[in-house]
């Protein structure tokens, strides 16, 4: 069956105003004008907090500095944050809360080195293959691979075992591993006397979970978790890595929790080939954070709560800073529904379309007095704008820098000229920043990356010439002189005390099953995620004509399509408890019974994230876009005989 | 224990390369030591990234004490061997490769084929005009890229690539027997039927333009490709976090082609769909705005 392609977006080309509530083309000047006032009146009649910034984690490191320090700035608030909410918060806060770093602690060149490699909720092979080039280099030299995930995916399908739990079960499973290793004596004693803290709390914590009691709740079999359990216990370097599948739940900071756990049982942390590895979905999403586009922390991932941290900065900025955390990207949307967020400055970003419960979203957009989206299309998200301003695409149209899922920052070059009268976000950002009284003005990005060095400790040896000699430097790298080892936290190993620093503390969890829970009206658990030749919502990878794209459909399993009655190609009413949607029925043998799997590329054409629940995360904020309850209906009913 | 494996220390092996004394690493290649002895051999199935394959035979060398002429993309380097990459015999080698491959597939677009076929005074053109040829048309059945097996000289290069040296789909393969041996899908079907994933990865390691980016072959078709006045400038993808590295090339501020360096890495010269064919949406600007 033939669909129609999904939407074609055009570039945007001049800016726009709203005027009698349509959006028409105005000049530069009028639109800079109009977006520096709204923002003016907002924050003198509220205050500054009444602002909230959405950056972008898809343009360069040089743009989101500029950006999160346009609303500490400029503003006054430390209301600035990005999509980053929505994907890999959670590991942040995870990573950062056990080991003083957000950052994943291996490199790509490890996971070809190593002994036994994890992909838990990791569909890498269709996700981000050119990583899985690396896992697949390391199969080929004789790594065993295990898969963990509700569906067997293309990754599992290279896993020498598939473990398909059920959704949501990611903790009870990662506890029946930990209670299996401590129980055969397969944890490593000395990295956990010398470098943990909390082992006999967590020891007695996982004891419940027997892999037969395990095997109850997350549908493993017993015997497949102790053989995980044994291979990630006994090989002498093992790399975690993890995805969506851990961090969009309701309790993924948990999740991700869970699995540090089981490194620090082991000692798979901080050495050559043995590490945990968060893989990021989009191009700058760790650049964004290192950046300080995130609420709670200031350039170089330093706490905006330390007085020195703030101090530097102060002086450095000649302005003061809120000496309190600001809102993440889920509670400025709460914030706006209570009228305490009246104006948003959104570059980039399309909310509208990428937020779990997406009708609630525009609903609290649409309360805002004053929104201005600067971005390379007239997305969903603009067209609610009263300032739409037309942005340089980060990656081809701009000069700066990008941080990947290794930490590597790289440079970004302007390879060509952005259409019409489109401008370089920092160009756009400065022009703002003048109109609301602060002359700033870089010549180029460089100029911004070398106040950033002096700022962030971590980035401070990273030239733009050194950048491009290296092909990339991976954080932390203090010095113009040297490269630190390519992993993080060696010092967990030292055995001098003082040089092995704070312990890293193992979590007391509770496993907590998805929120939106099954019955008999919403039997099935809808999971969502990406295809190989799609991205996010669809406006980028729209624009090229993918032979393998077949545009939104419903996945169901071979033995739920014959029980429904229903065969491939047949449109189907998909229903939440929030809302309802058509699409046409693809079978996959990949998925168990009960498990049903849709993406959120064609929201045009079918708005998966309709039907998704907006139950966040309470550390990192981050919605549970893997595991809503729905039912599945027949258009027609079934003719007779 | 060590926080990074170190690479094992690499003896310096002597050898003589036309006469002259060359050091190269252990491990390395005779191709290495002629590149570093300043030689410019020809070479078309030896691939940076790639093991060699040792189909094409044109990088052929003498090596003192050896029977046959050995190739140099393959051959290890040994102490003290005597290589000569000018020969009598090497030359007129290289020039009947030339020649065999020349008259029976079209090497308009391979680079430097046209240059080495004067320098070793290749007449391709003496098997006659009955000589057999792979010509056929150009396969174009799918949006991204083109196969025209008129332009392929077999090196698998396209196969190791798609196979299990990098991107492991196994979408093609050696289908036939001798002259009549070609690359080809399962079943001989369309791209769109096969296992294909459009990384385009093929493309990449082609070293004739029998794959070549649809953009390009429309380009060519209607004159317009101009290699000159493109500019390449690399960047990174920005479709994931993975970081890929991607070298576009524009002509007249438009992309026409996207490939990744050989040496990053992070890609190591490899791509995925996304990196390789989507890069469209920054240019679809709507027909108002020109």
């Amino acid at each position: 069956m033939k669909r129609r392609r999904a939407e074609r977006y055009d570039r945007l080309t001049h800016p726009l105003v709203r005027e009698d509530g349509v959006l028409r083309r105005a000049g530069w000047e009028e639109a800079l004008d109009r977006a520096a006032e709204g923002f003016r009146r907002n924050a003198a009649r509220h205050g500054p907090d009444a602002f909230a910034m959405l950056s972008c984690a898809r343009s360069t490191n040089e743009m989101n500095y500029v950006a999160q320090k346009f609303a500490r700035v400029v503003v006054g608030t430390n209301n600035v944050d990005s999509c980053n909410r929505t994907c890999h918060a959670p590991s942040v806060a995870g990573l950062s809360a056990v080991f003083g770093s957000g950052g994943g602690t291996s490199s790509y060149q490890e996971v070809e080195d190593t002994d036994v490699i994890v992909m838990w909720g990791s569909a890498a092979r269709d996700a981000h293959p050119i990583f899985f080039q690396h896992v697949l280099k390391g199969i080929r030299k004789g790594a065993r691979m295990f898969a963990v995930d509700p569906r067997r995916t293309g990754t599992a399908r290279w896993a020498d075992r598939w473990l398909g739990l059920n959704v949501g079960t990611d903790i009870p499973l990662a506890h029946a591993v930990a209670r299996e290793i401590v129980h055969a004596g397969l944890h490593n004693t000395a990295f956990v006397e010398r470098a943990t803290e909390g082992f006999a709390e967590f020891a007695a914590s996982v004891e419940p979970w027997t892999l037969q009691a395990a095997e109850q709740v997350t549908g493993v079999p017993a015997g497949a978790i102790r053989e995980l359990a044994h291979a990630y216990a006994r090989a002498d370097r093992a790399q975690l890595c993890w995805t969506l599948g851990i961090t969009e739940h309701h309790n993924a900071t948990d999740n991700v929790r869970a699995l540090i756990n089981l490194a620090l049982l082991t000692g798979h942390v901080g050495r050559y080939g043995s590490g945990l590895s968060p893989l990021r979905g989009q191009n700058n999403v760790q650049g964004g954070g290192d950046m300080g586009a995130i609420p709670n922390r200031l350039p170089g991932f330093q706490d905006i709560l330390e007085p020195a941290v703030r101090a530097r900065f102060e002086q450095a900025w000649q302005a003061p800073l809120q000496p309190r955390y600001g809102l993440n990207l889920t509670e400025m949307l709460e914030a706006m529904g209570e009228g305490k967020v009246t104006t948003c400055y959104i570059v980039g970003e399309n909310p509208v379309q990428s937020e779990a419960d997406s009708l609630n979203c525009v609903k609290r957009l649409g309360m805002l007095d004053h929104l201005v989206v600067q971005d390379i299309f007239l997305t969903k998200t603009a067209l609610m704008a009263d300032v739409v301003l037309p942005a340089g695409a980060a990656w081809c149209e701009s000069e700066g820098t990008f941080t990947n899922s290794e930490r590597r920052v790289q440079r970004v070059r302007k390879a060509i000229e952005p259409p019409g009268e489109a401008r370089d976000d920092i160009v756009i950002l400065c022009e703002l920043a003048r109109r609301l009284g602060h002359d700033w003005h870089y010549d180029g990005a460089e100029e911004v990356w070398d106040e950033l060095r002096r700022l962030s400790p971590a980035h401070a040896g990273m030239t733009y010439r050194r950048l491009a000699d290296l092909q990339g430097i991976q954080w932390p790298c203090p010095s113009e002189d040297s490269l630190e080892p390519p992993f993080l936290h060696g010092r967990l190993w030292e055995t001098d005390p003082a040089r092995r620093g704070r312990a890293a503390p193992f979590a007391i969890l509770r496993h907590s099953p998805p929120v939106d829970l099954l019955d008999d009206d919403y039997p099935l658990r809808l999971t969502t995620g990406r295809r190989l030749d799609s991205y996010n919502t669809g406006v980028q990878s729209s624009g090229f004509a993918s032979p393998l794209r077949r545009g939104e459909t419903v996945e169901l399993s071979p033995e739920d399509a014959a029980r429904l009655g229903v065969v491939p190609g047949e449109e189907v009413r998909i229903t939440s408890r929030r809302g309802s949607v058509v699409a046409p029925v693809f079978v996959d043998p990949g998925l168990r019974p009960g498990l049903v799997f849709m993406t959120m590329h064609f929201p045009d054409e079918v708005d998966t994230n309709s039907l998704t629940i907006e139950a966040t995360c309470p550390i990192a904020g981050t919605a549970e876009f893997k595991a809503a309850a729905v039912r599945v209906d027949r258009l027609v009913p079934a003719k007779a005989g | 224990m060590s926080a990074v494996p170190l690479q094992p220390p690499r003896r310096l092996i002597e050898m003589t390369v036309d006469g002259q004394e060359v050091r190269v690493p252990e491990g390395a290649t005779v191709l290495d030591a002629c590149a570093a002895a300043g030689k410019d051999i020809p070479t078309l199935c030896h691939g940076d990234t790639l093991t060699p394959k040792n189909a094409c035979r044109v990088c052929v060398v003498e090596v003192e004490g050896s029977r046959t002429l050995a190739p140099a993309c393959s051959r290890r380097a040994e102490p003290g061997m005597v290589v000569g990459t000018a020969t009598e015999r090497a030359r007129h080698s290289r020039k009947v490769v030339l020649e065999l491959l020349a008259s029976s597939t079209d090497l308009s677009t391979t680079p430097r084929a046209a240059e080495w076929i004067g320098e070793y005074g290749a007449r391709p053109d003496r098997f006659g005009p009955e000589a057999a040829t792979v010509a056929q048309p150009p396969k174009v059945d799918n949006d991204l890229y083109v196969r025209d097996y008129a332009k392929c000289i077999l090196c698998y290069k396209c196969v190791d690539a798609c196979g299990e040296q990098w991107q492991n789909t196994f979408a093609i393969a050696v289908a036939g027997r001798g002259f009549d041996a070609v690359i080809s899908t399962e079943h001989d079907a369309p791209l769109t039927d096969s296992a294909c994933v459009y990384c385009g990865n093929c493309v990449e390691v082609c070293p004739t333009g029998a794959l070549s980016f649809k953009s390009e072959f429309d380009m060519r078709a209607a004159g317009e490709w101009d290699e000159p006045r493109q500019t390449q400038t690399t960047t990174i993808c920005s479709y994931c976090g993975v970081g890929c590295n991607l070298t576009l090339h524009v002509q007249d501020n438009r992309i026409v082609k996207v490939s990744s360096p050989h040496d990053n890495p992070v890609t190591r010269g490899n791509l995925c769909i996304k990196g390789r064919f989507g890069y469209q949406h920054v240019q679809n600007v709507g027909p108002s705005d020109g």
